[in-house]
């Protein structure tokens, strides 16, 4: 149906594959998860061929891309932090390009199916985790110990940091994926009912501008939700590594 | 430019130099600057949506703390077998955790932005009040 909701997040298989009894089929997701990273690396390499001591205007977007990342990094996990900074770029870029070709008319979010959200959560937790432990060993675990907690409240408080700690890749990757998931609901439902009033004759067409003008209003909403995910996630992923580089910092 | 064009710009003040231009365009934008931010702040449309952005964000907080008690909860119910006292643990230090989730969020997440507009925000604070009188430095 053309109408429906939901159908944009349906999963087709375009090359279906089974490897081992494990589905590892090509499908319209892992498309545009392909499509999104040949974009933005042919774009950034495209755009930074050409090494311009006044950059082009290609350029120009491709350094302004660059200094807001590593600013965004170095502001919140200092200069140390900037040895992450390929994975939060990448993270940023990824993120940011997928949204953005989700607002192509029959294009795929890839950032609205929940599984891919987690997958980037978990890989900035693994991350962290990895990080935090090698760099201090034991001490990563001064995160969880709050200072200046009575000795008889610590075990307390120390169950309730451990469980704050892991809910972060849960609510990392819930946050854009129901952003997302909402966002596209909401523009293809307003979408509908213009279809569907236009259909009723010249009352119906009169009262179709209302969802109308809503529909471009929610597309500039929409618009502007893509790039502020994609900051959140990028500001998060910046705020968590910080903690695994000075972990009892805040 | 103004120079060549008219004359009548330059003669009604004379002596006037490149800084003191640059000086009396600047109280002028000064003065237009808290205007707008005023209007900006009252009638945005982007203000609901910031306001959204914050409920989904704290209510995933809160939530995401109580699943993951939870899960631990069943976890060791299931495998050390205290049913359902793991459980009922666990699930309100998850709640405890939420809160906490909740409150450091809405906190900490105010703080990176703070650091990164720092500079900026910090400039026109400084500046704003003192555009007022027109008396500035230099």
């Amino acid at each position: 149906m053309a109408n429906d909701p939901i159908h944009q997040f349906h999963l087709n298989k375009l090359i279906p594959l089974e490897i081992g009894g494990v589905d590892f089929s090509f499908t319209n997701s892992s498309l545009f998860m392909a499509v999104t990273v040949a974009a933005t690396a042919g774009f950034m390499i495209w755009a930074t061929s050409g090494r311009g001591l006044i950059p082009s205007r290609a350029q120009s977007v491709a350094e302004i891309a660059y200094e807001f990342s590593s600013n965004m990094l170095r502001d919140a996990a200092g200069s140390e932090g900037m040895r992450f900074f390929p994975l939060v770029f990448s993270l940023f870029l990824f993120i940011l390009i997928a949204n953005l070709f989700g607002m192509f008319p029959y294009f795929f979010t890839v950032t609205s199916h929940i599984i891919v959200t987690a997958a980037l959560a978990m890989l900035v937790f693994a991350t962290v985790l990895i990080a935090g432990i090698s760099r201090h060993g034991l001490g990563f675990f001064k995160l969880f110990v709050p200072s200046g907690v009575p000795g008889w409240l610590m075990p307390l408080v120390v169950a309730i940091e451990v469980i704050s700690f892991l809910t972060r890749p849960i609510s990392h990757s819930v946050r854009l994926f129901a952003n997302m998931l909402a966002g596209h609901i909401t523009l293809k439902v307003f979408a509908g009912f213009v279809v569907s009033l236009s259909a009723l004759g010249a009352v119906g067409i009169a009262g179709s501008i209302l969802p109308m003008l809503m529909t471009i209003a929610l597309t500039a909403l929409e618009f502007l939700v893509a790039f502020l995910q994609a900051y959140v996630f990028a500001m998060l992923t910046c705020m968590y590594i910080n903690d695994a580089i000075h972990p009892g910092g805040h | 430019m103004n120079k060549s064009g008219k004359d009548g710009r330059p003669d009604r003040r004379p002596g006037t130099g490149l800084e003191q231009r640059l000086e009396s365009l600047e109280t002028r934008l000064e003065k237009r600057r808290p205007r707008e931010e005023e209007a900006g702040k009252e009638t945005s449309p982007g203000n609901a949506r910031s306001g959204y952005a914050i409920a989904l964000r704290l209510s995933s907080e809160f939530i995401s703390a109580i699943l993951v008690g939870a899960g631990i909860g069943y976890l060791l119910d299931t495998f050390v077998g205290t049913t359902p006292w793991g459980m009922i643990v666990f699930l309100l230090i998850g709640f405890a955790a939420g809160i906490v989730n909740v409150l450091r969020s809405s906190g900490e997440m105010s703080d990176p932005y703070r650091s990164v507009w720092a500079p900026e925000e910090d400039d026109t604070n400084g500046n704003s009040p003192g555009a007022h009188p027109g008396e500035k430095k230099e």
